[in-house]
């Protein structure tokens, strides 16, 4: 069963229930085990928010009656988030997810009033006995678009169209590049701030202002699909963000990070059933099914598709690391030594661009 | 930095101020007739998904545009009903039809977000923008020749034409239009109707032409800046034209910059901008007032009952 509490959408909750084939079939001897999923922006964003909300629907569908989830969209980062959170947890949800980094303080602050009640928070670095973290590494993701990007690109430039300069969007960035480099030493990848993880008029007009910059590759960081309409518009190539997006760019599309909560999601349901849940930190990769690539387009050439499943087997089979030194920041200065690779914790407090790094 | 970059450069910001201009030049019309509307955000998202849902379910983008006008005046009447003929505060009302059509937009596109339609192109034909200059004149979309002309249009509406000048009186002093036997209510419709249309044209903007897709909150501000600029070009649609495509030309230029690595202003400077010009230019008209100058219409927000 699905109860929708928004702050929008106060009529959507009719629309979804009637779509659902578990209505009135009658009471279950136990009472479903309540889930709440806190988003920062609209499940219509296609983005960040819609691939949680699918793992929510995995959920219902792996679980059917014996859950109950809910969520509240379109939540602001930030103190207000607690009213969100305790909203959630006085509703009766037993395991609730925050599903942005902003509601790391609100979501300590709430759990410390709700001992009983789980908390997952994604993208944060704070834990408490019911409060897990969880994560996935993107970048693996994007040293693989970034192989491609490389073989792939004439002008030996691509353009990032990013959020903001936090750790996560400048691994990604250095990840892309690194992978890019490899394949053609004097890879340049120009990063323009957007200053916004959405706003799809202005990640276009980044994406234009970049190719008109002369690159031929655009990747980006914010939730639209604007950028690779764009690149379409234009006649060059792009990768989706998030989720499939090849509908929106047909030729431009060469593939996307996909991230995929599900399998996640579904695992901490059942421990929180079976009483073995734990709080801990999980940053899974291609390797643990959390990011994912889509289908390739046809586009893409034999070599850089070679290139790109070698990449990818060897980071699923540990042999590879797209942070293994030797890497120099943009000053010269040596990040990561010979041979070595980077530690979680520099990965995670990552404020420095590899040299080449346009940004 | 060769022609073609250049002009790329402009069509990319004739686009981004083209949405804006049509939202602000509605919202014009409606406040010259003393009706401040802080709903173009609302009608503009409600424009936006019609739009996008016609032109999905028929193919043809015309229709799409007319559906987005339609749509637009359908949530402008929302707000007319309420604030003109229930003398609602037009301010609270203004700001419900906003968050109403980011609920109704939302709801309506539930179904279309992930899906695809062809973009709104250029008006006229491919063979006569092939040359970069002469893309920069005949490449641009149905929208953005609609709001030029809109501009010169609604100006000489506003100073050279009786009905104008009657739309004018009843923004001024709509008591003594009132007096002299004009519909008041009936004309604030109209004008409010005016201002609903254009905002879901710009709308439009967003879902056909510059990202031809339907996601939550598609416009992202544009109308609160399209409302800033109304105030800041002291209600003269050719000073309006100016602010949209300066707001254009600031945005564009500085995405250009970042993109070549220049970094000529910090992009919350940028983001501050549009409001910051207005703050100043609500002190000027302060200090034109004390001299003797009136710029706001002097009815705009008062509401109106025939007695």
């Amino acid at each position: 069963m699905t109860s929708i509490i928004t702050r929008r959408r106060l009529t959507f909750g009719a629309a979804a229930a009637s779509t659902l084939p578990l209505v009135g079939r009658g009471a279950q001897a136990q009472a479903p085990l309540g889930i709440g999923f806190i988003y920062v922006g609209p499940i219509g964003d296609h983005g960040w928010t819609w691939t949680h909300d699918q793992g929510r629907l995995a959920l219902e569908k792996h679980y059917g009656s014996k859950i109950k989830t809910s969520f509240i969209e379109n939540v602001a980062e930030g103190p207000d988030a607690a009213r969100a959170i305790r909203q959630l947890a006085q509703a009766g949800n037993q395991l609730i997810f925050t599903t942005s980094f902003g509601f790391m303080n609100p979501t300590i602050q709430v759990a410390k009033q709700f001992p009983k009640i789980k908390f997952e928070h994604a993208t944060g670095y704070q834990r408490a006995e019911n409060v897990a973290t969880y994560n996935a590494r993107f970048y693996e993701g994007r040293a693989v678009i970034g192989t491609i990007a490389g073989h792939m690109s004439k002008s030996g430039q691509a353009g990032y169209v990013a959020s903001f300069p936090i750790p996560e969007v400048v691994m990604g960035i250095n990840a892309f590049h690194l992978a890019a480099r490899k394949v053609n030493p004097n890879f340049k990848t120009k990063v323009v701030w957007a200053s916004t993880w959405y706003d799809p008029a202005k990640e276009a007009d980044a994406a234009k202002a970049l190719i008109d910059q002369g690159a031929d590759m655009i990747t980006q960081h914010t939730d639209s699909a604007a950028p690779l309409q764009a690149a379409e518009q234009r006649g060059v190539f792009a990768f989706g963000q998030a989720s499939d997006m090849k509908a929106f760019a047909p030729k431009a599309h060469l593939t996307a990070i996909v991230d995929d909560w599900s399998g996640y999601y579904v695992k901490r349901v059942q421990e929180v059933m079976d009483g073995s849940w734990k709080s801990g930190d999980v940053w899974g990769g291609i390797k643990d099914g959390f990011v994912k690539l889509a289908p390739f387009n046809d586009a893409v050439t034999p070599a850089a598709r070679a290139a790109a499943e070698e990449v990818q087997k060897a980071i699923v089979a540990g042999t590879l690391h797209p942070f293994t030194g030797e890497i120099k920041d943009q000053k010269g200065e040596v990040r990561v030594k010979a041979g070595e690779k980077a530690s979680d914790e520099i990965l995670s407090k990552m404020d420095w661009y590899v040299d080449g790094v346009q940004a | 930095m060769t022609t073609a970059i250049l002009v790329s450069i402009l069509m990319t910001l004739v686009a981004a101020s083209t949405p804006i201009l049509l939202a602000a030049l509605g919202e014009l019309v409606a406040e010259k007739a003393g009706v401040l509307n802080l709903g173009v955000e609302g009608m503009m998202l409600c424009g936006a998904v019609a739009g996008f849902a016609v032109t999905f379910s028929s193919g043809s983008t015309m229709l799409g545009l007319l559906a987005a006008l339609l749509a637009g005046v359908a949530a402008s009447m929302v707000f007319a009903v309420l604030a003109l003929s229930l003398n609602a505060n037009q301010v609270a009302t203004g700001l419900a039809l906003t968050i109403f059509g980011i609920g109704a937009s939302s709801l309506i596109g539930a179904g279309f977000v992930g899906r695809t339609i062809p973009r709104l192109g250029p008006i006229f034909p491919a063979a006569l923008s092939e040359h970069p200059l002469l893309r920069a004149v005949f490449g641009h979309d149905i929208l953005v020749y609609l709001s030029l002309a809109l501009v010169v249009g609604v100006s000489f509406f506003l100073r050279r034409t009786r009905p104008g000048l009657i739309l004018r009186a009843v923004g001024e002093n709509d008591a003594s239009a009132h007096a002299i036997g004009y519909p008041v209510i009936a004309i604030r419709y109209a004008a409010v109707a005016f201002g609903g249309a254009l905002a879901g044209l710009g709308g439009a903007c967003f879902s056909l032409a510059l990202t031809p897709m339907w996601a939550e909150r598609l416009t992202a501000g544009r109308g609160w800046i399209a409302l800033a600029l109304v105030v800041f070009s002291a209600w003269k649609p050719g000073r309006l034209l100016i602010g949209a495509y300066l707001f254009g030309a600031v945005a564009t230029l500085e995405l250009q910059a970042k993109a070549a690595g220049v970094s000529f202003l910090a992009p919350e400077v940028l983001a501050m901008a549009p409001y910051l010009a207005t703050i100043a230019v609500l002190t000027m008209m302060s200090i034109g007032r004390r001299t003797g100058r009136l710029d706001a219409p002097a009815c705009l927000g008062k509401p109106f009952s025939a007695t």
